[in-house]
């Protein structure tokens, strides 16, 4: 969680200071969601992430290193500068990629969840979206087609209560959007996203359930972003209030105050852990800095394939 | 050799895949039991089982994407789209992502995908069942697009479109299906994405048609040679990727072109294919370059109406023959 959490801080600045040339969206303040989830898997399962996919692609074990250059459209890159923020993918870690349009990535992990059942991998595959996405028409064709073919897939909704600037209460009229699973035949259900231990635990009860069984199942995640939708957004549709109530309940105090509490980690240990994942941050932003920019003829590269 | 059905060169092609290859499997509506809207796929549930032969809720968009997913995890899938014009529906995952992937991710996970389609009209089946919509695919980088007009190319087409690493839109023409028979192989056979074909030597002028169109242009050439105009027509096959060299090199062996088109006026392929063909080889041109394609409206219903919005023998060869006046 302090990974994605410094992360983004560092975005952030870049961002505020003009380093960084496209937009992005930003985790904070969700981090427990995709921590808690992805904490429950597998190395090999398979994950699909969003337009806000940072803190799945660090969670899902991405080099710090490559998310940054990618950020800052170096060759080193994930993507090799040719994908940004949105669209950055580490097949090889499981992880098939953000995506920019919302709600792109249900059916890509739908299929994906078709074929770890055709293959009979027993691999799980964790589809990650927000709230805004539930009113796409592709997530009720996913979905049920999830459900008819019991596929091994867990469609995460990460409710930040606002699809943009559009509050999630204007955009539906039910007030659990989990409810949406009995349309499908399936479960669903709504937990805290900002405690990571339930997130986790919640996980990784579905996760073995579907490993036994292969079913789909919705589960969402009540959370909160901090800052604004992308790097343009004067946020005149919620409050400074509700901001500043939703940072009481941010994810890492909460973990941290568990910690201590439990006399699991000692102050000192958690400050190592900061200043450890702070260098981390720092030399990944160092790295980007450092390496060059791919070459202009590069543009045309990789638009399609070779054959073997 | 044997002679059959385009509509079953592009089964067997299929099917001796499948049998070769257990990462391939078919999705779409109504592919199994029901054999597609077309009977191409009669038979095929029977021999591959319903796990190879998935039938789907109709949810275009929802099946693209379910096949891009199961191809960026190993798998080949190849997907029917009932009607082309139901592409449309599909046309987010199709753009935004088959097309992309590959690029966006660096060249670190490509999308081998087939999605076969029948297009064109002339079946009264009107505005939203006969379109001709490869312009709108073809404008799209990362994708390939293939429209084959004979039992022997759909076969070798199809193979090749099967193998090739990356989405392949595969158009097939429904008037084709069970009216043109010829030659195919009973081997599996593959001919490579961007050749293009000469139906017919002449020396006067090119045409170059795709589809259903290549049929009417031969029979106009069959008409033209009494009248002393010998016709080269050429088939791209496959109009992403494009194989330019073929046909400029017999426009220069001609001097004049008419390109032929069944899809509407505006943006259409042939205009691309006119462009370039002026900034390559101007000098080479007799006369101008000559468009003969549908026209600017929807497909109508009356058989009357859509015989006059697509281009017909008499349209063609009344368009040639302006060009000897």
């Amino acid at each position: 969680m302090l990974q994605i959490r410094y992360f983004e801080e560092q975005v952030d600045q870049l961002y505020i200071r003009g380093e960084v040339h496209g937009t992005g969206h930003l985790y904070i303040g969700m981090e427990a969601v995709a921590v808690g989830a992805i904490s429950a898997l597998e190395k090999n399962d398979i994950i699909t992430s969003t337009h806000r996919g940072h803190g799945h692609c660090i969670a899902k074990g991405a080099d710090l290193k490559l998310m940054m250059a990618e950020l800052l459209g170096k060759a080193t890159g994930y993507s090799k500068g040719r994908g940004g923020s949105m669209h950055i993918a580490d097949v090889s870690s499981g992880n098939l990629g953000a995506n920019g349009i919302v709600g792109g990535g249900i059916p890509i992990a739908t299929g994906a969840a078709l074929a770890v059942k055709k293959m009979k991998t027993n691999q799980i595959v964790l589809c990650f979206f927000g709230d805004g996405a539930t009113n796409q028409g592709v997530f009720h064709e996913s979905i049920n087609m999830a459900s008819i073919w019991s596929l091994p897939i867990i469609y995460i909704i990460e409710n930040n209560r606002y699809g943009m600037g559009f509050p999630v209460e204007k955009a539906v009229n039910i007030d659990k959007l989990s409810k949406r699973s009995a349309a499908y035949g399936i479960e669903g259900f709504t937990i805290d996203g900002n405690d990571v231990i339930e997130v986790y635990k919640t996980s990784a009860k579905l996760i073995k359930k579907i490993r036994d069984d292969s079913i789909p199942v919705i589960l969402e995640c009540d959370t909160y972003r901090w800052k604004g939708h992308s790097k343009m957004d004067a946020e005149r549709y919620r409050t400074k209030e509700e901001v500043a109530s939703w940072k009481k309940k941010c994810p890492i105090k909460k973990y941290k105050d568990y910690l201590l509490g439990e006399g699991i980690l000692k102050p000192e240990e958690i400050e190592k852990i900061e200043k450890d994942v702070q260098a981390e941050i720092t030399s990944a932003t160092q790295f980007a800095k450092e390496s060059p920019f791919p070459d202009p003829e590069e543009a045309i590269r990789d638009v399609y394939a070779q054959i073997d | 050799m044997r002679e059959i059905y385009y509509l079953d060169a592009i089964r067997e092609a299929l099917t001796q895949k499948m049998e070769t290859d257990e990462r391939i499997f078919l999705i779409g509506e109504d592919v199994g039991l029901y054999g597609g809207a077309f009977g191409l796929t009669l038979g095929m549930l029977e021999k591959f089982g319903k796990d190879r032969i998935m039938d789907t809720p109709i949810s275009e968009q929802g099946i693209v994407g379910i096949a891009i997913g199961a191809a960026l995890m190993g798998l080949r899938p190849v997907v029917e789209i009932m009607f082309s014009d139901f592409l449309m529906l599909a046309l987010e995952q199709i753009a935004n992502q088959a097309a992309k992937i590959y690029y966006m991710f660096g060249g670190k996970a490509s999308v081998p995908l087939v999605i076969r389609t029948p297009g064109g009209g002339g079946t009264g089946a009107a505005a939203q069942h006969s379109q001709s919509l490869e312009a709108i695919l073809n404008h799209i980088p990362g994708i390939k697009v293939i429209m084959p007009s004979t039992p022997y190319d759909a076969k070798g087409l199809f193979i090749s479109a099967i193998s090739d690493p990356n989405p392949v839109i595969f158009i097939e023409h429904k008037l084709l299906y069970k009216k043109v028979k010829g030659e195919v192989p009973e081997n599996i056979y593959s001919i490579p994405l961007g050749k293009a074909d000469i139906k017919r030597e002449g020396k006067d002028i090119t045409v170059v048609a795709t589809s259903l169109m290549v049929h009417k242009v031969l029979k106009v050439a069959e008409n033209l040679l009494s009248k002393g105009i010998d016709i080269e027509v050429i088939d791209p096959r496959t109009i992403k990727p494009l194989d330019l060299e073929t046909i400029l090199n017999s426009i220069k062996k001609t001097g004049r072109v008419v390109l032929v088109e069944e899809a509407c006026y505006t943006g259409g392929f042939t205009s691309f294919l006119a462009s370039e063909i002026q900034a390559r080889i101007f000098d080479w041109l007799d006369s101008p370059i000559t468009r003969i394609t549908g026209l600017d409206c929807p497909i109508p219903y009356s058989p009357v109406l859509e015989n006059a919005v697509i281009p017909s023998e008499e349209r063609i060869e009344k368009g040639i023959l302006e060009i000897f006046k």
